[in-house]
């Protein structure tokens, strides 16, 4: 997919709960005697939700672009866990940002993709001339089966992009996307149910390394571009092992992953994974590089994007590392109040 | 206007009063006073209730007209009087004024609460009421947690130590010993009330007014009803006063100022055409030991920051500098909110009237009392005058 | 209690609340929070709303430990008077910091937090809250 006109990226935040709950902490109480997946999970704090973690990125990223409120015409929020299941969080939080009336707003699910695909809707709307900045949220306070294995790695977090046509303010262009959709039921979560259900080994190649490799490879061929074309790869992050397993199947370097690679400190942040992954290359990216970034959305799909950069990135940087760096543990219990396993009423 | 007096006074023990609705506590303090005052309860002709939480607690409003039903009393003019937990010094203050104006001769005021009826947490939002709902409840505040703040900014502001303050509950103990209707009639020591648990820090549990039932009734009359019904009369009230400051504490510009006390204080003495070296004995609105403390430096007793030293000198007690509540204040005594108001006029009545028993203050000639509502967001003060 | 499902008056409050919306009054200066016609100092008529600044410091400061019905489960929490750039002051819930961290003027920064539900099925209540800086 081009298109029909240059869309950037004029601003962009991204935020995780200072709570930390380490695998090894998990493994205490459910302990299957198997190697931990990841270090350890970000965990909301008893005031947090996927509400209240986008409205921090999504200021961070206004804030960053310096538009004027007037000219933001969407908000569009992926998440799987939104406070209500029939009351868009995007409402509220074009509220506080003082977006309101005049805005096309709306919640959207797509299990971890669905940051991406509102990057991809706001990008379409600016390209439409419908309007001339967007902010696109991707953000979750993952949910998993207690003791199931999933537990271990269901963190939480947000991010936010503002996307705009103004090119003057391009921090980075949206060079080209490529969505690669199938119906697999590799997770999935009935109507009603607390708790996600999985289909374990059937999550891998089926699901994650198919549609991934499946948007990359597409995107790739599309626009004409090698894996050394590129100087960072941001895939969708559930665990350590599987971003680094489908660069190698498509043929990037490590190197080209780790700085987009946080999953071991902060968990799968489901929708906002591959966007804080982002966030973190772009803190740390040059003028003039090419990132791709691929999500993975369980039900499933993926959505490559490929970005280069311009002159501009760098004068800015998002409060990320500030989030990343200030942690503080919790236990097993405490982590139960929080994530809301334990009930009080 | 009119001098008023009183001629009657009654009150309920306070306590946790299972066996006693909120209008049997109202009509048994009213009648008892009705008895004391000697007249037929048909000779009153307006009746106040001071209560602040009758429609939380028990679902029921319209308090004048239940209360005056309840007495035999139906057709009196009747009113419920609300200014949170100064609705009884409020309500005593409207009774004044209409005696004052000689529209009505005779007049009564109860103060009347029963907290026992609900859980803790929905007594604690009940209680919230008086405070900011929309930006200071909803902050998750209580009330304790509110005088917290200004506990602490009163601690940091005079490097006074903690003890010091909440010596103030030992104080009030002490002297609800004697006192037959107090809710709490033991001893307490320092060492009990700086280990008692935190409620909101730094205040701890012992430096509580505690939650209970109760009620206290006074019956008010003017000069007029006195030449057609001659008596004895002891009690004169020679002044009130009501003021307001700003409702938040947080809101104000110094929130350690006290300025609606101030105000009604200073109004008050200024129609009893007294001083504050004239007060003989003195209830102070002790919902927390701090604001004892504070009143005490703004009556001028001690300067700001040294109102402690008058409670470790011993100068509160009967025999004092200033006697301060000397039948237990609201620590002791008991606080069943909207009858505060009342009972503080009620344990200075009987000191006027030489009935204080072993706490008697000798010759005590004016009385002031001081009753708050919220964080002194109202400020009811009264002065009472012996007269032969 | 009978008023706390209120969605009107929750409604109503949501600007103010949100996006700390104050009010400065042009005849004494003083800034208010929240924003109201009326300036409670010198009782001008003509206060102008204002966005106020986020950033702030802890005057005083307690830490609830029996909470209000729409507040058990979270306690203990801190609730604080936190003066902002500007001079407003606000009373409003600290959080990210352990109760015996705090400090009389401690550097505080606004965040967007989930304050309380009205019901456990019914309309959740945001507002701003701060945390250290």
């Amino acid at each position: 997919m081009k298109f029909s006109m240059k869309v950037g990226i004029a601003g962009y935040g991204a935020y995780v709960p200072i709570y930390r709950i380490e695998g090894s902490e998990v493994a205490r109480i459910w302990g299957s005697g198997d190697e931990e997946p990841i270090k350890e999970k970000s965990v909301p704090g008893l005031d947090e939700d996927s509400l209240t973690m986008a409205f921090e990125a999504a200021r961070g990223a206004l804030e960053m672009a310096g538009v004027e409120r007037s000219e933001v015409g969407a908000v569009l929020v992926g998440s799987e866990s939104p406070p209500y299941a029939v009351k868009p969080s995007a409402t509220v939080i074009a509220e506080a940002l003082g977006l309101t009336p005049r805005v096309v707003a709306i919640d959207m699910e797509f299990a971890c993709k669905a940051g991406t695909t509102a990057m991809i809707l706001a990008a379409g709307l600016i390209a439409g001339g419908a309007i001339k900045h967007g902010l696109a949220i991707g953000t979750d306070n993952a949910q998993a089966r207690p003791g199931d294995e999933l537990e271990y790695t269901a963190g939480a977090g947000a991010a936010a992009y503002l996307l705009s046509g103004d090119s003057n303010r391009f921090l980075a262009v949206i060079e080209h996307a490529y969505s690669y959709v199938t119906d697999t039921p590799d997770f999935w979560r009935r109507e009603g149910e607390r708790y996600p259900r999985h289909a374990y080994r059937f999550t891998g190649a089926p699901a994650y390394f198919g549609h991934i490799v499946g948007a990359a490879k597409g995107l790739m061929e599309e626009a004409g571009l090698k894996p050394t074309d590129f100087d960072y790869a941001v895939f969708h992050q559930p665990n350590v092992k599987f971003p680094l397993r489908a660069a190698q199947m498509l043929g990037f370097k490590p190197e080209q992953v780790k700085p987009g690679l946080l999953s071991g400190e902060i968990g799968n942040t489901y929708a906002a994974a591959s966007l804080i992954g982002l966030a973190r290359v772009l803190d740390a990216a040059k003028p003039n590089q090419r990132i791709l970034v691929v999500s993975f959305g369980s039900g499933a799909g993926s959505d490559a994007i490929s970005l280069v950069t311009t002159d501009k990135v760098g004068s800015k940087r998002s409060s990320l590392e500030r989030f990343l760096s200030r942690k503080v543990y919790v236990d097993y219990g405490l982590y139960a109040k929080m994530k809301g396993i334990l009930r009080v009423a | 206007m009119k001098r008023v007096f009183v001629i009657g006074a009654g009150a309920t023990k306070i306590g946790e009063h299972w066996d006693k609705s909120l209008r049997e506590l109202a009509v048994e303090a009213l009648l008892a006073a009705v008895r004391d005052a000697g007249i037929d309860k048909r000779e009153v002709q307006a009746l106040y209730v001071g209560n602040m939480m009758s429609g939380e607690l028990q679902g029921q409003e319209h308090l004048g007209t239940l209360v005056a039903t309840w007495a035999g009393m139906a057709g009196v003019a009747a009113f419920k009087v609300e200014a949170a937990c100064a609705s009884g010094g409020a309500a005593l203050h409207q009774a004044y004024l209409a005696a004052a104006s000689g529209l009505y001769d005779c007049v009564a005021v109860v103060g009347v609460e029963k907290m026992t009826d609900a859980l803790p947490n929905d007594v604690t939002s009940a209680l919230l009421t008086a405070e900011d709902q929309d930006y200071v409840v909803f902050a998750g505040a209580t009330f304790v947690g509110l005088n917290a703040l200004a506990y602490r900014m009163y601690l940091s502001r005079y490097g006074v130590k903690q003890e010091d303050v909440a010596r103030f509950a030992v104080h009030c103990h002490k002297m609800a010993v004697n006192n037959p209707y107090a809710q709490f009639r033991r001893e307490v020591t320092l060492e009990e009330v700086m280990s008692s648990p935190l409620i909101a820090d730094p205040i701890r549990l012992l430096e509580c007014a505690p939650v209970g039932d109760g009620a206290a009734a006074l019956v008010l009359c003017n000069e007029d009803f006195l030449k057609r019904n001659p008596r004895d009369v002891l009690v004169e009230i020679a002044g009130g006063a009501v003021a307001t400051d700003i409702l938040s504490v947080h809101e104000r510009k110094d929130p350690l100022a006290m300025a609606g006390f101030r105000k009604a204080a200073g109004e008050a003495m200024k129609r009893a055409g007294i001083e504050t070296k004239d007060v003989d004995v003195l209830e102070v609105h002790d919902a927390f030991t701090v604001l004892g403390i504070l009143t005490l430096e703004a009556l001028g007793y001690a300067p700001p920051g040294k109102g402690w030293q008058l409670v470790a000198d011993g100068e509160l007690e009967p025999g004092g500098r200033i006697p301060t509540n000397t039948m237990g204040g609201l620590k002791a005594r008991g606080h069943p909110v909207g009858g505060t108001g009342v009972y503080q006029v009620f344990d200075i009545v009987r000191q006027l009237r030489g009935e204080a028993g072993a706490n008697q203050v000798e010759g005590a000639e004016i009385g002031l009392a001081q009753n708050l509502g919220g964080v002194a967001g109202t400020v009811a003060v009264h002065v009472m005058r012996r007269v032969r | 209690m009978v008023w706390a499902e209120s969605i009107p008056r929750a409604w109503r409050e949501r600007v103010k609340k949100y996006r700390l919306l104050g009010g400065k009054c042009p005849s004494c200066g003083s800034v208010v929070y929240p924003y109201r016609q009326v300036c409670p100092y010198c009782g001008s008529e003509v206060l102008q709303p204002v966005e106020l600044p986020r950033r702030g410091r802890v005057i005083s400061y307690t830490v609830v430990r029996h909470p209000p019905s729409d507040f058990v489960g979270k306690e203990p929490y801190v609730v604080a008077i936190v003066e902002l750039e500007g001079g407003a002051r606000v009373l409003a819930q600290l959080t990210d910091v352990k109760p015996e961290e705090v400090r009389e003027g401690m550097e505080v920064e606004a965040v967007f937090r989930r304050y309380r539900e009205q019901s456990p099925n019914g309309v959740i209540e945001y507002g701003i809250k701060f945390r250290p800086v």
